[in-house]
């Protein structure tokens, strides 16, 4: 681990009793949905991580719960360090607290992952999807979600493809 | 159009009125200056003087729908953005064409699945396709002389 970063996760680990991973030169520390603002104020106002670079999500299902794990990846320009904060988040019903009273840019953020996962952010200022069209049903990143195939077919008969193709109409 | 049930089956007189305004239309067809995607740059590069465009009558690309006579459909659709398209298309005035260039507007290219429309002929009915991801230049002008040979065949009966 970094030596730079070794005192800004045993804070972590002291503040919120949480638990470290790593990997190369990752430093992955798992934070209960509870927690997330606070973790991420003191992030911002003590540890000098000013910047959210990402925030995404996995899907474990069906092989782990819970089930969604929500990773937020902060950098501090000023230090040149990067820490990853994973937040394991239930299937059922996802709900996580905002975070975009610290940081501005998660208000996009936040919309993906309730567009592609269902994950409904708490005191989220314009809760809308933001890729899939407004009126779209479902959930497209979740791992039960079907992918939408059109079977391509093999034929040359001009009627037998326009049975299978929606058309537009004039 | 109204002349033919005006005057009825002329001969002669529709004949070559349908030639001359077939002929006229295919000497100045502007299209809309509608690039999606990648298949942009291509339709660029071909109205750019290498692989000039402007020799067919596309000299300048309408941006207003209302005076553009040819939609190049140039690059993927997505779910979003197929109303959008649906919309400039129906504020085009008739007589209009769609040209799907390029593999993503025609079947839906390397893109098989539920964010991008298989073909935008889900969303507008199209004249010609142009295959190719990117179609070269000279292919979308290939598209563009066959559609020129569809319309110089119309007949006034199928006109708007």
């Amino acid at each position: 681990m970094n030596k730079k970063i070794q005192p800004i996760v045993q804070a972590l680990q002291k503040d919120f009793n949480a638990k470290v991973e790593e990997f190369r030169d990752e430093v992955h520390v798992f934070v209960m949905p509870e927690q997330i603002v606070s973790a991420c104020q003191e992030l911002r106002d003590k540890h000098g991580f000013t910047l959210l670079s990402t925030m995404t999500a996995v899907d474990y299902c069906p092989s782990e719960t819970p089930r969604f794990h929500v990773i937020y990846q902060f950098t501090s320009v000023t230090n040149n360090l990067f820490i990853s904060i994973r937040v394991p988040v239930d299937g059922a019903q996802p709900v996580l607290p905002t975070i975009t009273g610290i940081f501005k840019n998660a208000n996009w953020r936040e919309r993906e992952l309730w567009d592609m996962f269902g994950i409904r952010f708490e005191g989220h200022p314009d809760p809308r999807r933001i890729l899939m069209p407004a009126d779209w049903e479902g959930h497209p990143l979740r791992k039960d979600y079907p992918l939408g195939y059109e079977e391509p077919q093999f034929t040359f008969s001009f009627e037998e493809i326009d049975l299978r193709k929606p058309s537009a109409k004039e | 159009m109204g002349v033919e049930q005006k005057l009825g089956n002329m001969g002669i007189v529709t004949t070559t009125l349908e030639q001359v305004v077939n002929w006229s239309r295919t000497r100045a067809m502007w299209p809309i200056l509608f690039g999606i995607a990648c298949c942009a740059i291509e339709m660029m590069c071909a109205q750019d003087s290498d692989y000039d465009m402007s020799r067919f009558g596309m000299e300048l690309m309408r941006a207003s729908p209302r005076q553009a006579d040819l939609m190049i459909v140039a690059g993927r659709v997505s779910r979003k953005m197929g109303p959008v398209i649906r919309q400039l298309y129906d504020q085009m005035p008739e007589p209009k064409w769609v040209l799907a260039m390029g593999d993503c507007a025609s079947c839906g290219g390397v893109f098989n699945n539920y964010a991008i429309f298989q073909g935008v002929d889900e969303v507008v009915p199209v004249d010609v396709y142009v295959a190719g991801c990117p179609p070269r230049p000279e292919a979308l002008i290939h598209g563009v002389v066959t559609l020129y040979h569809k319309v110089n065949g119309e007949k006034m009966k199928d006109w708007a």
